[in-house]
């Protein structure tokens, strides 16, 4: 009986815990979105901001599609030919990378490199009074440091992955053509055939929405980083750990949204 | 002790507390516009946190901040906002931009007020810098390159481009060697003067307290227990001033070596 009641007591306080932290995460988040309406806009830093996510994630992001794309087909074509349907090859493929596997893994490389480096970098701020130091010289902290970065990755993220979905098509179309005696024009064809608008868009809304996330648990984790390189030790690693968490459990929400009829 | 005018700065009751842990427990003080201010005191004693407060950048507990007559905890975001336009801080550990050049990081708060274009924020940096005795090709330097007695130049250049008319100095001098700690509180009594300021400082540093300061106030277990003239330190007759002065292990200071 006492057992009992203390593991719901541990739960609330758990669930508790968890409820304060996502209040707090989002008033963080809308205080910094208001500071993208209101000027002064820092222009330099959200581009400074969109190359480091777009265009220095752009290897990691180019691999990881490449070699799901390969994998993808491998897979689904052992797979299907259980049933005869190896002809479905290139839908599986083309349908996994731009619904789901496309902004998921780029989701996660990215939470993985910019989620880090935001974190360890605002929480550096942090603790060596950088941040104090920008409201003593009339800026701004959270429209310097935050509003930018969460600009960036909400449009950096999308882009990176139209350049996934292409290359993981790529790569299911040389596994196809090269080890499983597709054509390449009936790939193509197959690849294209049926796939709707919708099923890139909404690959690319996830891209937005995780773009954010990574960014928000980047700063939010700098941000109120503790003291020392301990501190902004713990703070990189709950960036990565949270955004990643994060951006599984709203790809299933979203998935849930997007697709149910 | 500023006899009927205004202080600039006025502390009453100023309590602060991090959990349990109380650092602040009701400092009064006035510092007197245009003079210069060194408050004194061990270290954790909660110096860097009596600064912050005025800044605004940690809540008090309780206790009455003025400025210029002024409650701070009544201003609206934008008033208190402005206050800051005027107000120059150096940090205790320089708190330099390092993903910024040294110039950038001197004329930030122009910049940032629009009061200057970029181009011509490189030769106002050159102009401030030389002030503080550094050469103009040190503008291109990031902080990351420059050394200790450098780096608090240039956080003092970045304090006063500004021209406020309030600076506060977290331990200028701490870590310097004694001739370079020497040069940097003349640069210090420099600037103020020119700028008409007024000024706290923070301290251990006996001597660099009676350069940089026309009064004094030494702060032990989160009150002020003296307020005097910097230049009687050391023969102040408060037994705390005079132990902490003096450096001396016996005294009514005891250092909690052990918790
Ligand atoms: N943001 C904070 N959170 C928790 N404790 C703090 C914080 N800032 C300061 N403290 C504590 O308050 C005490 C006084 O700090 P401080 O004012 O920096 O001392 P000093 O007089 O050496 O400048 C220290 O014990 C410090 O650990
Ligand atoms: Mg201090």
């Amino acid at each position: 009986m006492d057992r009992a009641l203390d593991l719901t007591a541990g739960l609330g306080r758990a669930a508790i815990l968890v409820l304060r932290g996502a209040g707090a995460v989002a008033l963080f988040a809308a205080e910094a979105l208001l500071h993208l309406l209101r000027p002064p806009f820092y222009g330099r830093l959200f581009l400074r901001a969109f190359v480091e996510i777009a265009w220095f994630s752009l290897p990691v992001v180019a691999l990881t599609a490449v070699f799901t794309g390969m994998v993808l087909a491998l897979q689904s074509y052992t797979g299907f030919a259980r049933f005869n349907a190896e002809g479905a090859v290139a839908n599986v493929v083309v349908l996994s990378i731009t619904r789901e596997l496309g902004p998921v893994l780029a989701g996660l490389m990215v939470a993985g490199r910019i989620g880090a480096a935001f974190a360890a970098e605002i929480g550096t701020m942090r603790v060596t009074d950088q941040i104090d130091a920008l409201t003593t010289l009339s800026t701004n902290p959270m429209k310097y440091l935050v509003a930018p970065r969460l600009l960036a990755g909400t449009l950096a993220l999308p882009l990176l992955v139209v350049v996934a979905d292409i290359l993981g098509v790529m790569g299911g179309w040389l596994i196809g053509t090269q080890q499983l005696g597709f054509a390449s024009g009936a790939y193509l064809k197959a690849t294209f055939d049926f796939l709707e608008t919708w099923d890139v868009v909404s690959g690319l809304i996830k891209a937005a929405v995780f773009g954010f996330i990574v960014t928000l648990m980047g700063c939010w984790c700098g941000y109120n980083s503790g003291g020392g390189a301990q501190g902004v030790g713990r703070a990189t690693t709950a960036a990565v750990v949270s955004s990643s968490i994060l951006i599984l459990a709203s790809d299933y929400v979203l998935t849930a949204m997007m697709f149910s009829r | 002790m500023s006899g009927g005018t205004t202080p600039k700065i006025r502390l009453r009751g100023l309590a602060k507390a991090f959990g349990p842990k109380v650092v602040l427990d009701g400092v009064d003080l006035d510092i007197r516009a245009g003079h210069s201010m060194v408050i004194l005191g061990g270290s954790g004693s909660g110096k860097s946190v009596t600064l912050k407060c005025i800044l605004g950048l940690i809540q008090p507990d309780a206790g009455l901040i003025e400025v210029d007559g002024q409650d701070l905890s009544k201003l609206t975001r934008r008033e208190r906002e402005a206050l800051n336009d005027r107000i120059g801080m150096l940090f205790q550990n320089g708190a330099l931009f390092d993903s910024l050049p040294v110039w950038e990081n001197v004329c930030f708060k122009l910049l940032a007020q629009r009061r200057i274009t970029r181009r011509a924020a490189r030769d106002k940096a050159a102009e401030v810098l030389a002030q503080v005795g550094l050469a103009a090709s040190v503008g291109d330097l990031s902080p990351a390159e420059l050394s200790g007695g450098m780096q608090k130049r240039v956080g003092l250049a970045r304090a006063i481009a500004a021209e406020p008319d309030i600076i506060f100095f977290d331990e200028p001098t701490t870590g310097l060697d004694p001739i370079m700690g020497a040069v940097i509180d003349g640069l210090i009594v420099d600037c103020v003067k020119r700028l008409g300021a007024t000024a706290v400082s923070i301290t251990h540093d006996m001597a660099s307290a009676r350069r940089i300061g026309d009064d004094a106030a030494m702060i032990h277990k989160g009150k002020i227990v003296w307020t005097g003239a910097a230049a009687t330190l050391g023969a102040t007759g408060n037994a705390l001033v005079d132990q902490f002065a003096k450096g001396e292990r016996e005294g009514p200071i005891q250092m909690e070596l052990r918790r």
